[in-house]
């Protein structure tokens, strides 16, 4: 009885294995092609002085020459301070904004869910647009009107070197926060009352709540919002790239544009494709610091 | 909601106070999420003066469409961006709801040999940061297979997205596994189970993935400006930043533009919010 069952069984996966191919069969070649070979390829230019037609191997030339770079490490300086001036930042205000929609009825809560999300759906050449007009420095853009208000004079905000940095990070602080607010207020909706309960028992405070219970059951979601908040600003490119163009005198170039710019103003392929492991590299280490210190015991 | 005390009876001033104060507090950051795109669509409506003579008012001192005007006006393409980001973010959407739920399918539902292996790998892929991969595929669309400026080029990378084949596994894992083996004992092949059983009841999931890769395709700037050469195969994006530079001077009709590249994600935001919504928070909160 048990010989026939086993066989049919078999015979069974074996069709399923051939509809298992044929289903992920397109998308296999499309990775193949546009994610796996790029990354084989990357690495083989980066060994290279890409040209077009018939490249020459340099060993590892590209690497120790953007290691020798002062500006390769002003860019990686430049990408650390943004990071750390705009994650934790958002963090935080998200968290914050969360905390204080969850008491209100449901569809204030829809209604401002949505008008925190909103900017997250306007293009971000839209919204650098509109923010080089409002940092415009001659004549006096809305920033600069606003803080005369505070008895500041007129800065030319993204024109300086003091202030282009601050200016990509307050223009960070004030945009798009939408989606790390409406994962927190999922993982806020998702916290068993009765912890709540237990507590209210104990006599406990708004405050201790918040301490005792809200802050280390929202901390896989906080782990969450950290790891993929600097793995995406690591890459950033796009707002300097638009808004400064790295300058003045580099104050904005972030690795993400110095990587552009070798490749696509220098067109130095080979020095790009290795500069560009490089940040994999120092991505894939930042992220295996954090679920190692942050995720000792965060339950997947 | 028990993390707030419940202020009942005579105490209910105090609940009362609460809320305003945290409703005031929400609506300043309200205000101040919100002001760049008050800004981009109130400025449209003034005249299109050159810079020196704009007064950055909050609110226009005439309402005017000149500067719409002027902006489809400036180029002959202002319309053909407009196309052709539709075409671009159309297709890109079409294909990866298909292919994902397909690829999503397979990877929850069949068993075949290196599933978990392939799948890893395009785990992977997710966390390769996009600069690894954008000088080969500059090289390979360019150099190779010679294809920059079509819409080959502007789709074909974007066909498939590690992401979305995710986020259909992860669905798909829950549909139960009985109302596919009775499909089977009624002679259905796995083509009838994932086309009248899998899809229908994905629906959600799958209107999740069209709206979010449509509006990533939509706002897409990078990929298009690379490879794009001549005015009438750009998209809106990079049309925009062609605008920009030629015409800085102009500041309302600039606004208009940035508006008018903006103006769709706003309307299919407005109808289809409830979407939006919860794409943000599938893969990110389990349970």
């Amino acid at each position: 009885m048990a010989q026939p069952a086993a066989q049919g069984k078999k015979l069974k996966m074996k069709g399923d294995g051939a509809w298992g191919y044929a289903f992920i069969a397109v998308a296999l070649v499309i990775y193949a092609l546009f994610t796996a070979y790029p990354v084989v390829k990357a690495f083989l230019v980066s060994f290279q002085e890409y040209k077009p037609l018939g490249s020459t191997y340099v060993g590892f030339d590209n690497y120790v020459s953007s290691f020798h770079s002062a500006l390769f490490w002003k860019a990686i300086r430049n990408t650390v301070v943004y990071t750390v001036l705009t994650v934790p930042v958002a963090l935080v205000l998200s968290f914050a904004i969360a905390i204080m929609i969850l008491p209100l009825r449901k569809s204030m809560q829809t209604a401002f869910k949505a008008i925190y999300y909103l900017p997250v759906v306007a293009s971000g050449v839209a919204l650098s647009v509109v923010w080089l007009w409002i940092y415009d420095p001659l004549p006096a853009g809305i920033f600069n009107q606003l803080i005369h208000l505070f008895g500041a004079h007129n800065q030319n905000w993204l024109g300086s070197s003091a202030t282009s940095m601050l200016s990509l990070v307050i223009m960070s602080w004030l945009s798009s926060h939408g989606a790390s607010i409406i994962i927190y207020l999922a993982a806020l909706l998702g916290i068993d009352e009765s912890y709540y309960e237990a507590a209210d028992i104990d006599g406990a405070t708004f405050w201790q709540k918040l301490w005792h219970i809200v802050i280390p059951c929202l901390k896989p979601t906080t782990l969450f919002l950290l790891v993929t908040g600097v793995i995406g600003s690591f890459q950033v490119f796009q707002n300097a790239y638009l808004m400064t163009g790295g300058g003045p005198d580099h104050a904005t170039t972030m690795v993400g544009l110095l990587i552009f710019d070798n490749a696509f103003k220098y067109f130095e392929f080979g020095k790009a494709a290795a500069q560009s492991l490089v940040l994999a590299f120092i991505i894939a280490i930042i992220s295996l610091i954090q679920f190692k210190f942050l995720g000792k015991d965060v339950e997947y | 909601m028990a993390l707030y005390n419940n202020h009942a009876g005579n105490r209910s001033y105090k609940r009362n106070l609460r809320n305003g104060i945290i409703m005031a507090l929400l609506l300043v950051f309200a205000l101040a999420t919100l002001f760049p795109i008050y800004f981009m669509v109130i400025s449209t409506f003034g005249d299109p003066v050159e810079a020196g003579a704009v007064s950055y008012s909050l609110w226009p001192a005439k309402f005017t469409f000149a500067s719409y005007k002027f902006f489809f006006d400036y180029s002959e393409y202002s319309f053909r961006w407009i196309w052709n980001s539709l075409i671009v973010a159309g297709s890109v959407m079409v294909f990866n709801v298909i292919f994902a739920t397909m690829a999503g399918f397979a990877f929850s539902k069949l068993r075949f040999k290196g599933r978990s292996l392939l799948f890893t790998m395009l785990l992977v892929a997710m966390m390769i940061p996009y600069q690894v991969t954008q000088v080969p595929l500059y090289i390979l669309i360019v150099n190779i297979f010679d294809i920059q400026n079509t819409y080959g080029a502007l789709i074909l990378p974007g066909l498939v997205t590690v992401y979305n084949i995710f986020l259909a596994k992860q669905f798909m894992s829950s549909i139960p596994n009985e109302i596919l083996e009775s499909a089977k004992v009624e002679g259905a092949n796995q083509f009838q189970i994932y086309w009248k059983i899998i899809m229908p009841l994905s629906k959600t999931v799958m209107a999740v993935m069209a709206i979010l890769t449509f509006m990533d395709s939509w706002n897409t700037f990078f990929w298009p400006f690379l490879v794009t050469n001549t005015m009438d195969m750009q998209t809106i994006q990079v049309g925009l930043k062609n605008f920009r530079f030629a015409n800085t001077t102009y500041f309302s009709p600039m606004m208009a533009g940035a508006t008018v590249s903006a103006l769709p994600m706003f309307i299919l935001f407005f109808s289809l919010q409830k979407y939006f919504l919860e794409g943000v928070t599938v893969g990110a909160v389990k349970g």
